[in-house]
């Protein structure tokens, strides 16, 4: 089986996010880039899948969507244990586009389980996994917090309020994970990091592509109110300020 | 001159941060508290490559450079230096060594699984009388024809108990001075061989030092390590790399206990504002900050010298004077800043000032740092 994890690339989240201009574009000054969280989980789980006797899984390959500053945050990925990376040379500007870039490579190459995290940790779309089902017409699971590949077939856990589904799942498909399908990230080794130079890193042109949407401004979050210390002894002070001030009774 | 870190430097770099922040800070107060040995995390440590990072890949080893060395070593030791000194003393006097001064037959049967990680080593230099004075070596290592008899006591041994390997300064010629003097290696289970207690050390609790008794050792001749008489020149050799590793584990204190201070003084409020806003802990920061970029340079500039093999003994001399006296007070500054908060355990910055003492004594003391700096100053 050969399986496409998708990976966005988005600032470390201790970054301090600041804006430019007119409020309307990032400003990238001093960020360091990771592998999405989530993404990374999804990367994670699929090589412990590949490393699994008889999972049937024997490639494990990472696509993103992005330009040649991508390239040493993709060479994690390859020194993690990947065994090939596509970049599709392209900016996106919202989750469709890269949805419908990624889908173009899928359509070309035969790929039997594709894999995305839930959420990227930039623009929080949680869009890219259902939309790249559509476009290939593939079966989508979401929510999935628990994977296993035995043999070929593919069992799911979802989870959703109070209610656990066990899925078995036939090939190919989309699947959207979330926390719990994998404890930690792996950390390369140094022998992972020197090898991830001698795997294919292949760059696609992209297809073509039309943005359906364009940011207009970035508003920061209000910032935090000061903490107020109330008396235990004065109940009628807290109600009043929960009631008048916070507004929240 | 190239100051830019290359991608899989910054890659090496960001693997062992990850792996002190995420599994050696778990523990490090208990096993600092408890002298208890890292045993989990040098088997990691060794699974992803750092037990012999710059020994060739042809023995087993990972192949890095001397900066990513630096690199690794600065991040380990942020958190938790007793896990860092075990590093070194593996990668820097007893891999280097090895490769360096050994036979094929040596590299095979020792150098493997130590860059392996595998198995540990020891470098055994120092005795009760011959700490920086490394020439009045006493353990006698009596040339019996086929092999070495020893006989001695080796003190400060970093990895003395937790070593299956040796790496021994003795004295075969004594009326040769230090050109009589031998490096052999040596199998810990060889019969003869005792530990004293585990030393109750002030820092760098977690690593295990110990006093390691000869009584009629016997060396196989094969063991020996160069020419005979070559110990004293390997020895020293071998310390010019060790110095190196050192000075980086000093860097790594002194960045770690700058990154907890300047955090801290973004969040504790004195006199209606963060303590950073006060010229006093703003200048105290700064001045960190500065000692610290230049001492990374130092050992930078040390370490690229050693890759271009060029000499670097006084560059690592620097490299360690500056880092160790750079750890001594920046720490000292870092509890100041924490206030009562530094003097407690939780806050790490008083075990990162007990750490940082060891940095001004061990391989080297300052002032033999500074001993070997202005003897090659004067000598242009």
């Amino acid at each position: 089986m050969k399986t496409l994890v998708c990976l966005s690339i988005v600032p470390d989240t201790t970054t301090n996010i600041r804006f430019t201009g007119k409020m309307d574009a990032l400003d990238t000054t001093g960020i360091q880039w990771i592998i999405n969280p989530w993404d990374e989980l999804a990367l994670t789980r699929a090589l412990e899948i590949r490393e699994q006797a008889g999972s049937g899984v024997t490639q494990v390959s990472v696509i993103h969507v992005g330009l040649k500053e991508s390239d040493p945050v993709i060479q994690k990925a390859l020194a993690v244990g990947a065994d090939s990376a596509f970049r599709v040379n392209y900016s996106p500007a919202d989750s469709m586009e890269v949805a419908l870039q990624i889908a173009e490579v899928i359509k070309k190459d035969h790929y039997d389980l594709v894999i995305t995290g839930y959420d990227s940790a930039d623009y929080n779309g949680s869009a890219t996994g259902g939309m790249l089902a559509e476009l290939v017409g593939w079966t989508s699971f979401t929510s999935i917090s628990s994977l296993s590949v035995s043999d070929s077939m593919i069992t799911l856990e979802r989870e959703s309020d109070n209610l656990t589904e066990t899925i078995a799942a036939k090939s190919p498909c989309v699947l959207t994970i979330q926390k719990g399908i994998a404890k930690d990230p792996r950390i390369p080794s140094l022998r992972g990091i020197m090898t991830a130079r001698t795997k294919p890193l292949t760059v696609i042109e992209p297809s073509a592509s039309d943005p359906g949407t364009r940011i207009l401004t970035f508003e920061n979050p209000a910032p935090r109110s000061k903490c107020r210390m109330v008396d235990p002894s004065n109940v009628d002070e807290l109600v009043n300020l929960l009631r008048n001030e916070a507004n929240v009774l | 001159m190239n100051f830019q870190l290359t991608e899989e430097q910054k890659m090496i770099q960001q693997a062992a941060r990850d792996y002190a922040n995420r599994e050696l800070i778990l523990d490090v107060l208990e096993r600092d508290a408890k002298s208890i040995y890292p045993a989990r995390h040098v088997k990691a440590l060794a699974e992803l490559g750092f037990m012999g990072m710059m020994v060739d890949p042809k023995y087993d080893g990972s192949g890095m450079d001397t900066i990513s060395y630096v690199l690794a070593m600065e991040e380990l030791s942020k958190v938790d230096a007793s896990v860092s000194v075990i590093v070194s003393v593996n990668n820097s006097l007893v891999c280097y060594g090895l490769e360096e001064f050994g036979t094929e037959e040596q590299k095979e049967k020792y150098l493997r699984p130590l860059a392996r990680g595998e198995k540990i080593g020891a470098f055994l230099l120092s005795e009760p009388e011959a700490g920086s004075d490394a020439t009045s070596q006493h353990t006698l290592a009596e040339d019996k024809g086929d092999y070495y008899l020893v006989n001695g006591t080796k003190n400060w041994i970093t990895n003395g108990n937790s070593a299956s390997v040796y790496i021994l300064i003795a004295q075969t010629h004594p009326e040769l001075k230090h050109k009589g003097i031998n490096a052999l290696i040596v199998d810990r289970n060889s019969p003869g061989i005792s530990l004293g207690p585990h030393e109750d050390k002030m820092g760098m609790r977690s690593s295990d030092t110990h006093s390691v008794m000869f009584t009629d050792v016997k060396v196989p001749k094969e063991n020996r390590l160069g020419a005979d008489g070559f110990g004293f020149k390997m020895a020293m050799k071998t310390l010019e790399g060790g110095r190196l590793g050192i000075a980086s584990q000093a860097l790594g204190i002194a960045s770690g206990a700058y990154e907890r201070a300047l955090k801290y003084s973004k969040e504790r409020k004195a006199f209606g504002t963060e303590i950073f806003n006060h010229q006093s802990v703003a200048f105290k920061l700064a001045e960190m900050y500065a000692k610290i970029e230049a001492g990374r340079l130092l050992c930078f500039h040390a370490a690229w010298l050693k890759d271009q093999n060029m000499p670097y003994g006084t560059a690592s001399a620097l490299a360690k004077y500056h880092c160790a006296e750079t750890a001594m007070w920046v720490t000292t500054e870092a509890v100041q800043i924490h206030g009562g908060y530094g003097y407690v355990k939780e806050y790490h910055v008083e075990r990162l000032m007990r750490e940082a003492k060891l940095t001004q004594i061990y391989e080297g003391t300052s002032e033999i740092q500074k001993l070997i700096i202005s003897r090659d100053i004067f000598s242009r």
